[in-house]
């Protein structure tokens, strides 16, 4: 089987001996293009239940990583192990097919731009219910009873679920991708900017959502943005990036308080009081 | 409980020359069960900062800071998150919150973190409310648009809504009127009947005189003039 490896002597192997171990642990990662670095020698441990938060100016990195992370982009060094269902395996080595059925599964990714994880064209209902189907539902009475529940879940009228999202505002497009991805129950969501484009009211009340599923569902979350706030409130733990690479890292209200490095430092004095 | 051995801090200012600021050398002190202790020192003297260290919210340079089982000072992130969740509490002086989520939402989400169902944690959210005086009208509403006192409280209900073994108090009567001050004594003493371990900065003279068993003076542990 390919990207079945054993790592029995390996520093990674010892931490998923035990009943607690992380969901995923990357090893070096790095994307080059060309002569140009995109992310280096990325390592970090991410525990179930836990939310990581990866910040950095525009260029720093945190987008190329996310994708390399995702099975989107293909690093060129590295390794993401991911605890699944048939033990650790290695997603960078895994067969695209593999990926792919993992991407469906065990894996969400919200995208910053709603139109980029919806299907513009399909119903409210169909584009949740769609990847329930993705996954082996059959049953119509099944699939439209969870889609509305997730409906109701990310505050969508149940009266809207065969309105096309074209119809819906920016905040509701989100909050539908979010219904969309989470029906799955995932284990791992990725998140690029989620709430990027959206007006300030409505960000509030998106991160209020978030925060809820993540405990009630004790996901994993990787939330790449740019937005020092967003972190504070939804992030366990952060990692600040530039240039490539991860130039320091910890508890997310350490880093932002007590920041060590030079750019850190600068990164948080920078942002506007009001 | 809480147990801090020559602890020392030092701020780098790199975007100000790299300027070196040492703020803390040989910090020493414990806190048993059922004990409450309280820094004294002028401002400026290291007070909330040894407090901040002590919840991992600073990063130490050298020494060692035990709460429980754990080195805050050695520890993992996940550790620290862990330790926060179950053992250690924190008032702090400011309300820090997601904008628009209710206030009975924002004191029941620590118990709701640690697994506790919804309408049990919301009822003991709403009885310590109602004991620090927040008006019923409120609880629906976010505390982001409560005048100063009220914010405060609902940091105190946040603070003693599960019950904690270690907690750390910063100024929790500080903009509180009489009969808000009293309940807010009498969760500490409270507190300390039940066996937690509190370590609080009071500029409030008679709360300390109350409810703290011992003091101690931070100026002792800034660098230079000890």
């Amino acid at each position: 089987m390919t990207g079945r490896i054993f790592y029995e002597n390996s520093e990674i192997s010892q931490k998923f001996r035990g009943a607690e171990r992380p969901l995923l642990a990357v090893r070096g990662l790095t994307k080059r293009y060309g002569a140009r670095i995109g992310c280096a020698e990325v390592s970090f441990d991410l525990w179930p239940g836990e939310v990581l938060g990866i910040v950095g100016e525009s260029g720093s990195g945190k987008s190329t990583l996310l994708s390399c992370l995702a099975g989107h982009l293909a690093p060129d060094e590295g390794e993401v192990v991911f605890d699944t269902a048939d033990g650790l395996r290695d997603t960078v080595a895994m067969a695209e097919a593999e990926r792919r059925r993992l991407a469906r599964t065990d894996w969400a990714f919200v995208h910053q731009n709603p139109r980029d994880g919806l299907r513009m064209g399909v119903s409210a209902g169909g584009n949740v219910g769609e990847r329930l189907m993705a996954v082996g539902a059959r049953n119509y009475g099944t699939i439209r009873g969870q889609a509305l529940d997730w409906l109701g879940r990310v505050e969508i009228a149940a009266d809207r679920i065969d309105d096309r999202p074209r119809a819906f505002s920016g905040g509701m497009q989100q909050r539908l991708q979010i219904a969309r991805n989470l029906v799955t129950g995932p284990r791992l969501v990725f998140m690029d900017e989620p709430t990027g484009g959206l007006d300030v009211s409505v960000q509030a009340r998106l991160l209020d959502l978030l925060r809820g599923l993540v405990r009630e569902m004790g996901l994993s979350v990787i939330i790449v943005t740019h937005d020092l706030a967003v972190v504070r409130l939804l992030a366990d733990r952060l990692m600040v990036m530039k240039g490539g690479r991860v130039v320091e890292q910890g508890l997310t209200d350490q880093v932002l308080d007590d920041p060590q490095h030079a750019y850190t430092q600068l990164l948080v004095s920078s942002v506007l009081q009001v | 409980m809480i147990q801090v051995s020559d602890l020392s801090k030092s701020f780098t200012l790199h975007n100000q020359g790299g300027a070196v600021i040492p703020v803390m050398a040989g910090a020493t002190l414990s806190v048993a069960p059922g004990e409450c202790v309280g820094l004294t020192g002028a401002s400026g003297a290291g007070k909330s900062t040894l407090m901040r260290m002590v919840y991992g919210n600073y990063l130490a340079a050298e020494g060692s800071i035990r709460v429980g089982d754990l080195d805050v000072a050695g520890a993992e992130p996940r550790e620290i998150i862990a330790l926060r969740r179950r053992t250690l509490g924190y008032v702090s002086q400011f309300l820090r919150v997601v904008p628009r989520v209710p206030t009975i939402e924002v004191v029941a989400e620590p118990l709701l973190v640690l697994g506790v169902a919804r309408d049990e944690a919301r009822g003991r959210a709403a009885a310590l409310l109602a004991r620090l005086n927040i008006p019923e009208r409120l609880w629906a509403l976010s505390p982001t648009t409560f005048s100063g006192g009220e914010q405060q409280r609902v940091n105190i209900a946040r603070g003693f809504v599960h019950g904690y073994p270690a907690l750390l108090l910063d100024e929790p009567t500080a903009s509180l009127d009489a009969a808000n001050r009293e309940v807010v004594l009498e969760l500490i003493e409270e507190a300390k009947a039940r066996g937690a371990a509190i370590l609080g900065i009071f500029h409030d003279e008679g709360a300390r005189a109350r409810v703290c068993d011992r003091l101690v003076d931070v100026t002792c542990f800034t660098p230079g003039l000890a």
